[in-house]
């Protein structure tokens, strides 16, 4: 392992995450509800009455904030290599495993470990696993 | 639910959301290089997203201790947060299968809405993509409970 300095970025990392966390929490105490990305969006693929207008807030809520960054502001970094081939394969795998295993980052990763779930500290282990593996796969293994 | 109440989840939602969006963004979450650089522990590795996570984490410990013990939230609304359960197959396998797709992409499913906003081909296929890997999910789902 060689720890990359040059893009270590930590407190945009420590301020970016405490504004995630503060969210979460928010929404708990306010909502009742855990903000977890993949089910609020999966949600809406099976819509009940009075279950869509808070998962349709929150992410006009989320799209929200980069579109008026983006107006005002300098553009953010965004940088995405994959090809176009292996993003459609890859949003296939995030939407299908995400809803199959209850969550993602932000739902099993920061609302379910700052919960104290063991079921969610199992799920994020595995998906960061998972991750890893992959990306060493693709960068390191593969020719 | 009283209008009021509805309302209010509304209006929770949308604030929630946007300081969601604005975590992804200062923290660096939204750009799919820098996730992939966080993945890449064999490479060169850039160690910030652990402290994302960790942050986001900390602070969650100590807010929702407080809100964990309410049988209603501030907004009077039902508590609806998940019910502990068993660490089963499907909870492994599900999220085997969404590490692969986010370590091949580098996009999650907050960050890829937030990367839609920038008009992204690649960003809007992965997530039209996304949808239907969740609505294959709810059909799967549907089929087996018929």
């Amino acid at each position: 392992m060689q720890i990359d300095w040059g893009a270590f970025t930590p407190w945009s990392a420590l301020g970016g995450g405490a504004l995630i966390g503060a969210a979460a929490v928010l929404f708990a105490s306010l909502a009742g509800r855990v903000a977890g990305i993949s089910g609020i969006v999966g949600g809406l693929l099976r819509p009940q009455r009075g279950d869509v207008g808070w998962r349709v807030a929150f992410v006009l809520g989320l799209l929200a904030v980069p579109t008026v960054y983006r107006l005002v502001g300098p553009d953010f970094a965004f940088q995405l290599d994959a090809s176009l081939q292996t993003l459609i394969v890859a949003g296939l795998l995030v939407g299908y495993g995400s809803r199959l295993g209850s969550g993602c980052t932000s739902g099993h990763g920061v609302c379910g470990l700052g919960r104290r779930s063991a079921r969610s500290l199992a799920a994020t282990v595995a998906f960061m696993a998972a991750g890893v593996v992959t990306v060493a796969i693709v960068r390191h293994l593969l020719p | 639910m009283t209008p009021k109440a509805h309302r209010g989840e509304i209006v929770a939602a949308l604030a929630a959301g946007a300081l969601f969006g604005a975590g992804l963004l200062v923290s660096g979450m939204a750009n799919p290089a820098k996730v992939l650089g966080f993945l890449d522990v064999f490479g060169r590795w850039d160690p910030s997203l652990a402290l994302v996570m960790a942050s986001a984490v900390a602070v969650g410990l100590a807010g929702f201790g407080l809100s964990a013990k309410r049988a209603q939230s501030v907004l009077g609304l039902p508590m609806r947060m998940p019910a502990k359960g068993s660490i089963d197959r499907r909870l492994i396998l599900g999220s085997v299968v969404f590490g692969i797709g986010w370590g091949l992409a580098g996009l999650c499913p907050g960050p890829a809405l937030i990367a839609i906003t920038t008009g992204s081909p690649g960003a809007i296929a992965f997530v039209v993509s996304m949808l239907a890997g969740m609505a294959l999910f709810e059909w799967i789902r549907k089929r087996g409970s018929e």
